[in-house]
């Protein structure tokens, strides 16, 4: 059966017309290279959840009209490099160049619907379904090629972009031996790899092609997009979460400002479209002072926001019971600890932008949403339109480190290019507006016992875990999006997102023989949704902290203690690793090292981190001196882009381990910029080693949040080392410390 | 409207606007420069750095009209003229340094104004000079890498 479409290159073309962040015309500098045949061997095992609604080649991969190769993927590029994973595989199942290969990121009508990019979820997901419809792309190939050729298929090589013939001068690029039709077959078991040993690419650290076009000022962002005729526009958030729009008088608007296009007020939002950007700016300001609002609600005092949250938690839910947990041994006692984390922010360097552009028929929107699909969704619902009426194009913004702005900067722009049909319009967030609307990482409190038995191991174990949601993330529900929650009939959220994240990684990866887990979730008074490692990193923080905590109790040393309650290889290799990375390490007075381990999620990466910190007694001042992980991925897809990740992650949490902390008075966030908001600066940075451990014939685990939960536990635990004080209650402070 | 005449990248430039637009929105949207970028506004976070006469700075709080016979330079016009990369471009794209990238600006900026004067820093005067710059990624360790690289071989020409 011949399984081509005979498709519709133009088609194709037009739509990659749409795409103004323009694919570089590719410089094909190919290096004449001996042409190496690699054995495949059968993959048997599961397809990709990304694969359920994109099962066929063409959905992953076209050939284009060159004979080069455009792979889709549904995923977003937020920093984390996930193009040049994606072009490392691609490359390597169809044995091309680098260079021969493009990466579409998600675009709705033309990549397939991957959701969120989160979770770490991107390569597992992503990056293996590009793996496996490549490979039998190459299959395909080789079949078509081998009947064109009149050759037998082992009497051929596919390599860089040509099927050869090993006993003529017989070649042909995919374009060829496609003629212009694309792969329309479903993947399936048993899927042809190359084996491991045999990669050019895959393991490697492979530069991203992006940093030159950054360090070169070309156009990479949202933020650069210049379309002929776009015009500038701010919205004007309400004076609080619960405000509402008393009145409003822009009378005077045009007068005191040049270049006012038009003023959009519907229910609560007011948006201002100007024609040059900083007039936006000033707009804004014009609006705010000539507005008035209804008063919010106050929020909870902050000195007694964690009494408050469990106040108003909901009655617990039992998540794990295993065992008895009332089996105490004899005599002993039992250990609790109570830890506390506080609300955390996204702080995204690029405060949110999104463009849109409603052309009579279709609404076009350009945003880096973590997921364009899902965001589509909502907005179509939000502005009650059909979802084929709306096209969305992902574009970089700044990292984003879970569920930021992005959403709502690209609800605003669509709302206002409804009511300004056939302009570009660019929405521009404020750094304010990016500090105190954020839906933040939520405030979390862990309550831990334990009991030990008669040689020091663990025989108890009970987690008591208070949470909002960890995901309110665009889908489904309009109110989702903030601008839902404001317009003439504003609708409030359905219902609470992501619950579960709450309690990730609660349930401790060591061996305990009864362990019980209960989550008491909580809607709190702050907006929040997922940032980064959702729940673990304070379960782990806590977890991680008790166990120290607990060693000490059983007259333990700390990694040996966790060693005897674990049985997992990978487990013990990474603690192991960082014991040798850490053993030649001096202290002197005053200094400290501490350690923590996690499974991330108790199912993918593994982690040890170390921290060294030295303490000044007199002034509890913390200089955080150098840190270590131990890692381990599975099998590694780009070296370098994993080492960023886990070095970028650690750092980042470190920042919220001894500086973040969102506050709020009345009822406003005052946290409402980087003073108010401090987080690491260059003086704050230690000396930071990862050592990786490859385990290229494991499954490959993301690594963007591995490193973070046993970051905060490991700093914590140094801190105590050091000073002899623990700080139950994020972030650790000089007057913490000396309190 | 007032017009302005700016040298910026070794051109002179000449803008019609309010004396009180910040240089950064006259780089960005009407010179249609992508090399500053908008972080804060507030000027906290370096996002937007420029060279002026040679120095770092930030141009997100500095009014047009504020500017007079400066030359500004911008991550645009540190490359030759036949597009070889400044030795700072150079060394963050060799040292892999960003993650999202869109703090590079700023950190390429004041990196290259940190040479300009102290062509040999250390690993702590590389860190004074930074202060400024945010890098939410933590992308720190690479970038200070990234600078002594740069530093090496500028004192290798």
């Amino acid at each position: 059966m011949i399984e081509l479409s005979k498709t519709s290159r133009r088609k194709f073309l037009r739509n990659i017309g749409y795409i103004s962040v323009g694919f570089p015309l590719l410089s094909s500098n190919l290096v004449v290279q001996e042409p190496e045949v690699v054995a495949r061997v059968n993959f048997e095992g599961d397809l990709p959840g990304s694969m359920r609604n994109a099962s066929k080649v063409n959905a992953w991969l076209h050939v284009l009209e060159d004979g080069r190769v455009m792979v889709f993927s549904g995923k977003v590029e937020l920093g984390q490099g996930i193009r040049t994973a994606i072009r490392q595989v691609a490359a390597e199942e169809l044995d091309l160049e680098l260079d021969q290969v493009e990466v579409h990121l998600a675009e709705t009508g033309v990549t397939p619907d991957e959701g969120y990019t989160a979770g770490s979820s991107s390569i597992p997901n992503s990056a293996m379904s590009v793996r496996y419809a490549a490979a039998t792309a190459r299959q395909k190939l080789l079949e078509l090629a081998s009947a064109k050729l009149n050759t037998a298929e082992e009497d051929l090589i596919l390599y860089n972009g040509k099927v050869k013939s090993k006993k003529s001068n017989q070649a042909l690029n995919f374009a060829e031996v496609l003629e212009g039709a694309q792969i329309d077959m479903e993947v399936t078991k048993p899927v042809p790899l190359k084996i491991k040993s045999g990669y050019r690419y895959v393991g490697k650290a492979i530069h991203r092609k992006d940093i030159e076009k950054m360090v070169r000022g070309e156009e990479v962002y949202i933020q650069d997009l210049r379309f002929p005729g776009m015009v500038h526009a701010r919205v004007l958030r309400p004076a609080g979460y619960q405000s509402k729009l008393v009145k409003i008088d822009g009378s005077g608007l045009s007068t005191a400002i040049s270049g006012i296009i038009k003023t959009v007020v519907n229910g609560s939002f007011v948006g201002v479209i100007t024609e040059r950007e900083y007039q936006a700016v000033k707009a804004e300001a014009y609006l705010r002072k000539h507005s008035e609002w209804t008063t919010s609600p106050s929020f909870p005092k902050q000195e007694t926001l964690f009494a408050h949250l469990k106040s108003i938690a909901e009655k617990p839910q039992s998540i794990r019971n295993e065992g008895d947990i009332t089996t105490i041994p004899n005599g002993k006692e039992t250990f609790k600890a109570s830890y506390a984390k506080p609300y955390l922010k996204h702080g995204s360097i690029g405060p949110a932008c999104g463009i849109a552009m409603y052309d009579g028929e279709i609404l076009h929107i350009w945003s880096h949403s973590q997921g364009i699909y899902p965001m589509r969704r909502a907005i179509a619902a939000m502005l009650k339109m059909e979802l084929e009426k709306l096209h969305v194009i992902a574009v970089p913004g700044a990292g984003c480190f879970g569920h930021s702005t992005a959403d709502d900067a690209a609800a605003d722009a669509a709302i206002l290019a409804l009511s300004y049909p056939g302009k570009h319009i660019r929405v521009q967030w404020s750094r304010q507006d990016e500090h105190t609307w954020d839906p933040y990482g939520t405030a979390m409190i862990m309550e831990l016992e334990a009991s030990l038995d008669a040689n020091g191991k663990i025989k108890t174990w009970k987690t008591d875990v208070w949470t909002d949601s960890h995901s309110i993330r665009p889908d489904n529900d309009p109110a989702t999006l903030l601008d839902t929650r404001y317009l003439e009939n504003p609708v409030q959220l359905k219902g609470r997102g992501y619950l579960g994240g709450g309690h990730r990684n609660a349930d401790p990866y060591y061996n305990i023989p009864n362990m019980q887990v209960n989550a008491h979730f909580f809607n709190g008074p702050l907006r929040v949704s997922s940032l980064r490692s959702l729940g673990s990193y304070t379960t782990i923080f806590s977890i991680e902290s008790f166990m120290d905590e607990l060693a000490e109790k059983a007259g333990k040393d700390p990694l040996e203690f966790r060693l005897a309650h674990l049985e997992d290889a990978r487990a013990i290799a990474v603690i192991t690793k960082i014991q040798e990375m850490c053993s030649g390490e001096k202290l002197e007075e005053g200094e400290g090292i501490g350690y923590a381990f996690s499974r991330y999620k108790n199912t993918t990466a593994y982690a040890t981190a170390a921290a060294k910190v030295s303490i000044d007694r007199a002034s509890g001042t913390i200089k955080l001196l150098k840190m270590w992980a131990a890692v381990d991925v599975g099998e590694i897809i780009n070296l370098d882009g994993i080492i960023n990740q886990i070095e970028g992650g650690m750092l980042q949490a470190a920042s919220w381990t001894l500086k973040e902390e969102v506050t709020f008075e009345d009822n406003k966030i005052t946290s409402s910029d980087w003073r108010k908001y401090p987080v690491f600066r260059f003086s704050d940075i230690p000396e930071v080693e990862v050592a990786m451990i490859d385990r290229p014939n494991e499954a490959a685990e993301g690594g963007g949040e591995v490193s973070m939960p046993p970051t905060g536990a490991a700093i914590a635990n140094a801190v105590y080392k050091a000073s002899g004080k623990r700080v139950y209650n994020l972030p650790i402070t000089a007057e913490k410390i000396l309190g | 409207m007032p017009k302005f005449s700016l040298h910026i990248n070794g051109l002179q430039k000449e803008i019609d606007t309010e004396p009180d637009t910040p240089l950064l929105y006259v780089l960005r949207d009407y010179l249609e420069l992508n090399g500053p970028k908008f972080g804060c506004g507030l000027s906290q976070c370096g996002a937007c750095m420029v060279l002026i006469d040679g120095s770092a700075a930030t141009s997100c709080m500095r009014p047009i009209a504020s500017i007079g016979d400066s030359k500004i330079t911008t991550l645009e016009g540190l490359a030759s003229e036949n597009g070889k990369l400044h030795a700072v471009q150079e060394a963050f794209n060799r040292e892999q340094a960003a993650q999202c990238g869109y703090c590079l600006n700023g950190m390429v900026i004041a990196s290259v104004g940190l040479l300009n004067s102290n062509p040999s820093p250390n690993d702590s005067e590389i860190k004074d000079a930074l202060q400024l710059n945010l890098c939410r990624c933590s992308a720190h360790t690479r970038i200070i890498q990234a600078v002594k690289t740069a530093s090496k071989n500028l004192s290798g020409k």
